[in-house]
């Protein structure tokens, strides 16, 4: 598709929509979901099964005053949450939904969205040092030291990725997995990987990274509240929280679909191409494996208690960054070899 | 390092009982109640305020003795009778509890001889006015009369 000023104007619009209904309804879904795992009801009292629950939520937020506290760094406190939602934004523009809709192809899309992604932790640690509050400060810290230690070894995975589908394009990798379930690179002895056997636990790898780069419970360390009143966003009022919330739910869907583009094949049916409708490689699938994943993301952050700091890089460090890079170096000589 | 890939094995294994563990609660009905539409059935021990309790006619057992006033350590009890014309017993015609001092001891129910007092198992008991505390139990008799379908007079 030609890049024009009236489909970049859509694709921005359809972005920004997806993005904001998707963090509106992320928060009712993880309600929900937090009470069934509590054996609650969750919100039942706006709209039938509280569906009605975001849009007021939203329009509360919105409402109430923006306060700026004495002695802020003013101009870095307001650029913060701004910070924390446009790079999600920007990395939807690159995320193939189907093999027709996706806003723009980027050659080095993988690489876009990690590079928007360091941007994401920029805003953490932005926000914490400019609030003049320890708390605030204390929790960047840790935000960003956790970041770091996590981005690397998702880094690694995602390599690993790369080199099997021989494309930094995401969407060539999810086309390089059509064909059925069995294509996918979450399963053991693909061809095209070489036979290698551990690439279940790059999976594993990737999906916590993934729940630790969202900064989500078990691995919610920066806004730990026991320790850390709300962490890096006390501060924030009003529309500053929530861009804060939507942009950490919209990393969450990003999340999410990076895990179904490069290890669950994206739009790819399961059954392989039938040829009929609702088996045929359709945006339908993708979808549907990307709230299966953001479902898991729920029901782990309401089964386990928070990790400490130190469990939570020592888990990087020594358990984490070693697989993945024997995984990558592994993965690249049976690739060597074999394919 | 001998350690190192059994900590690994043990960890995972570990986090799957867990999610397993909540995911066998999750299609499960939820243990709590809808609080402003529905309610519990409170236990029949429950000690809520004292209320009084009517005869097969209605009227309240109270013979206006007052033992429970006398019994009472805060004083939230008031109560007047009166003996009507030709009549040997007297008749209560107002019975006031201060519950904004009632500490539920229940002597006021331990002191009553003629079964004319128990707890009621009035739970929801929380006002932003402090008059919502001053209750007048023989009104409540008469309404719980009504209710009941049972004779007012």
């Amino acid at each position: 598709m030609e890049l024009s000023l009236l489909n970049a104007f859509i694709a921005v619009f359809i972005a920004i929509a997806f993005v904001g209904a998707n963090a509106a309804y992320l928060v009712w879904w993880e309600r929900k979901g937090a009470g069934f795992f509590q054996r609650r009801p969750g919100p039942t009292e706006n709209g039938p099964w509280g569906l009605l629950q975001p849009p007021l939520d939203g329009i509360k937020l919105m409402t109430k005053q923006l306060l700026i506290p004495g002695g802020v760094d003013k101009a870095i406190f307001m650029v913060a949450p701004v910070l924390a939602m446009f790079p999600a934004l920007v990395s939807f523009v690159t995320i193939p939904f189907s093999s027709s809709i996706q806003a723009h192809t980027i050659e080095v899309g993988v690489l876009l969205i990690f590079a928007f992604a360091a941007l994401g932790s920029m805003s953490l640690l932005v926000a914490g040092w400019s609030s003049r509050n320890k708390y605030a400060m204390i929790s960047s810290i840790r935000a960003v030291s956790q970041t770091v230690a996590y981005e690397i070894p998702l880094l690694i995975t995602t390599i690993t990725v790369v080199l099997i589908a021989g494309s930094l394009e995401l969407s060539e990798i999810a086309a390089a997995q059509m064909g059925g379930i069995w294509n996918w690179y979450i399963w053991p002895f693909q061809k095209s990987a070489g036979f290698n056997i551990f690439m279940p636990i790059s999976f594993m790898i990737m999906f916590i990274c993934s729940v630790a780069e969202t900064n989500r419970a078990p691995f919610d360390l920066g806004e730990a509240e026991s320790e850390l009143v709300a962490g890096f966003h006390t501060e924030y009022s009003s529309m500053g929280f929530g861009l804060f919330f939507m942009g950490e739910y919209a990393n969450i869907v990003i999340g999410a679909c990076l895990i179904t583009i490069l290890f669950l094949g994206g739009w790819a049916c399961p059954f392989g191409d039938l040829g009929f409708f609702p088996f045929t490689h359709h945006v339908g699938w993708f979808l549907l494996k990307l709230y299966l994943i953001i479902f898991v993301f729920v029901w782990i952050r309401w089964t386990f208690p928070r990790t400490t700091i130190y469990g939570l890089l020592n888990l990087s460090w020594q358990y984490m960054i070693p697989l993945s890079l024997f995984n990558l170096l592994l993965t690249a000589a049976l690739i060597k070899v074999f394919a | 390092m001998s350690g190192y890939f059994t900590d690994l094995w043990g960890g995972a294994v570990s986090l799957l009982e867990g999610m397993w563990v909540t995911l066998k609660e999750f299609p499960k009905r939820p243990v709590t109640v809808g609080y402003p539409h529905e309610h519990l059935k409170m236990y029949r021990r429950f000690r809520g305020h004292v209320e009084l309790i009517g005869g097969e006619d209605g009227s309240p057992n109270c013979i206006v003795c007052s033992m429970c006033e006398r019994a009472c350590p805060s004083n939230c009890i008031s109560m007047t009778g009166e003996k009507p014309e030709g009549s040997k017993k007297k008749v209560l015609t107002s019975y006031i509890l201060d519950f904004t001092t009632c500490s539920l001891c229940g002597s006021c129910v331990e002191s009553c001889n003629f079964n004319a007092l128990k707890f009621s198992n009035e739970y929801n008991l929380a006002s932003t006015r402090r008059e919502d505390f001053i209750i007048d139990l023989l009104e409540r008799l008469a309404e719980q009369n009504k209710a009941s379908g049972g004779g007012d007079d």
